[in-house]
Order: C-alpha cells, then structure tokens, then sequence
C-alpha cells in the first residue's frame, strides 16, 4: 500500500467505517510510515479539537430575543392563514 | 417548563409528535422544536456565514419557513434533517448576499487538489490545545475553518461538528455520498495543515533528522 492509497481511505478509517481485512492493511502502513502516522494523528486531533470547542454558543439572553420573535413571527403567519381561510 | 414535563408525563415529547401537533397548529409544540435545535442551527449559520447578525436573521427565517412549511414535511427523513437544510440554504443565500451576488455555490471546488496532499508532517505537541488560552485557540479555530470554501466548511460542520452521518450530510446538501466523502477528507486534510502551524511540537521531532 502507498500512502496515497492509506490517504483515500483516511476518512472511513478514523470514522471507523472499514472492513476488518482493509483496517488491518492500513494499520500495517502505519506500522512503517511515520509521515502517514503524524497525518493520521494529527487529522484525528484536528476533528476532536474542533467537536470539543463549541466555537459559537448561543448566548442566554439572545436565544429568548430569538425564540419570541420566532414564535411571534409563526403565529402572525398562522393568523393570516386563518384570515385568508 | 411546566408545558414541557407535561407533554413528557403524557408521552407526546417525541419529536414525530410534536411535530404532527405542529402541524395541527399547535404553536406550543412548535416552540418546543425550536428549543430543541436553535443552538444547533445558530452554530451551523455562524460557521456558513461569518457574521452574527446573519446567522440571527437565519435562525429566523428558517424556523418560520419551516413552521409555514410543514405540511410539505413528510416525516420519512428526521425533521431535524429537514430543518438544518432549509437552513443552510438560508445562510447560503445570506452569503451570497453579501457577496455582491457572485454566486455561491457548494458544487464549487469540487476537482481542486489544493489540501488533498499532506505538506506538514511534523507531529504535533501532546496536549496542542493548552499551548493557548480558551479565547486565544477559539479564535485560531474560527481564523482555521473560515479560510476553508463553503462547500468545505459546510460538510466538516455539518459531519464532523454536528456529528451527523456522511448519509444525512448528504441528504441535507444534496450531494452524492462520494462526493461529501471527498469533501471531508480535503476539508479534514486542509484544516489540519493550517492548524499544524499553531500547535507543531516546538522540539521539532517529525523523526526524520
């Protein structure tokens, strides 16, 4: 196996998406490539990085603004269906 | 709250039910939904558009068209499916928008190979988020990923943020699975070589001296 080869199935092999026979042919590569393993690693750490920091929280005092003028918004658009009923 | 733990005690707080009270117009039953996923959408709408007061107006106007819409929901996709769709095509547009209209599409960079091929092969420090503050490495994310095409940054958020199946992702963008499949892997590939710069292991040991 090549690494552009262990690369094509990077996203299935961290997703943990593959066959077992493909898994143990990649984790072979591994076992030799260092580069391929820094990607790997590196790749992996870069998924949970940014699926462990919420980047945009929604706050508090905004999400109820949004919610009212959500909910505000949908009834006026149930009270004109009515009307045109 | 009291609506909502008694929805729960009489077993209506599955989301198919709401969303059939909904229908029936009860607006109580919609305004659970929203609480349920407005912080899911305001994230996806902020990581799309870059701009706070978009994402607010996207948070807005997709719940509204969603609630004017449901009776085009059939219930064979999960509504939150349904729901994130109607909102990227908001934040999409909204982008667009603020683009001076030039055209912004996610069937855009499909073939480039920029990012498909790893350059940076040094590994990283063991614990790369503490070399930073939390606002510091916060806005080294947000600098990261918004470099990325929307066509990019779109899968990598709705995939692997979001946590939804290469299957949904698709279903949501209306992409083949091959190609969201590709996406993310050059969207994975990008971002990690970007972020390789901020959190390289400073004694420089890629093993190859």
């Amino acid at each position: 196996m090549k690494c552009k080869d262990f690369l094509n199935e990077l996203t299935d092999y961290l997703d943990g998406r593959i066959s077992e026979s493909l898994r143990m042919e990649l984790d072979e590569h591994l076992h030799w490539c260092h580069e391929c393993h820094v990607v790997m690693n590196t790749t992996k750490k870069t998924i949970e990085i940014y699926r462990d920091n919420e980047l945009y929280e929604l706050p508090n005092d905004l999400r109820n603004r949004l919610h009212q003028a959500i909910m505000t918004k949908c009834k006026k658009s149930q009270d004109s269906k009515k009307t045109s009923r | 709250m009291e609506t909502i733990q008694k929805r729960a005690e009489e077993g209506i707080s599955s989301e198919l039910a709401l969303v059939q009270a909904a229908k029936k117009g009860d607006l109580e039953a919609f305004s659970d939904l929203v609480r349920r996923y407005d912080r899911n959408i305001f994230r996806i709408a902020q990581h799309i558009t870059h701009n706070e007061e978009d994402a607010q107006d996207v948070v807005q106007d997709a719940f509204l068209k969603a609630y004017q819409n449901l009776d085009q929901f059939q219930g064979n996709s999960k509504f939150y499916t349904w729901l994130v769709r109607i909102a990227v095509n908001e934040a999409l547009m909204r982008l667009r928008r603020r683009r001076n209209d030039r055209t912004v599409s996610l069937d855009e960079d499909v073939e480039t190979e920029d990012g498909a091929i790893p350059r940076e092969v040094a590994d990283w420090a063991p614990n790369p988020e503490q070399l930073y503050g939390t606002s510091e490495l916060g806005d080294i994310l947000k600098k990261t990923i918004q470099g990325l095409s929307e066509g990019f940054r779109t899968v990598f958020v709705l995939r692997d943020v979001e946590g939804l199946s290469t299957e949904e992702t698709a279903e949501m963008l209306g992409l083949s699975v091959p190609a969201v499949k590709s996406r993310l892997l050059r969207a994975r590939l990008q971002l990690r070589e970007r972020l390789a710069k901020y959190f390289k292991s400073k004694r420089g040991g890629d093993g190859r001296q």
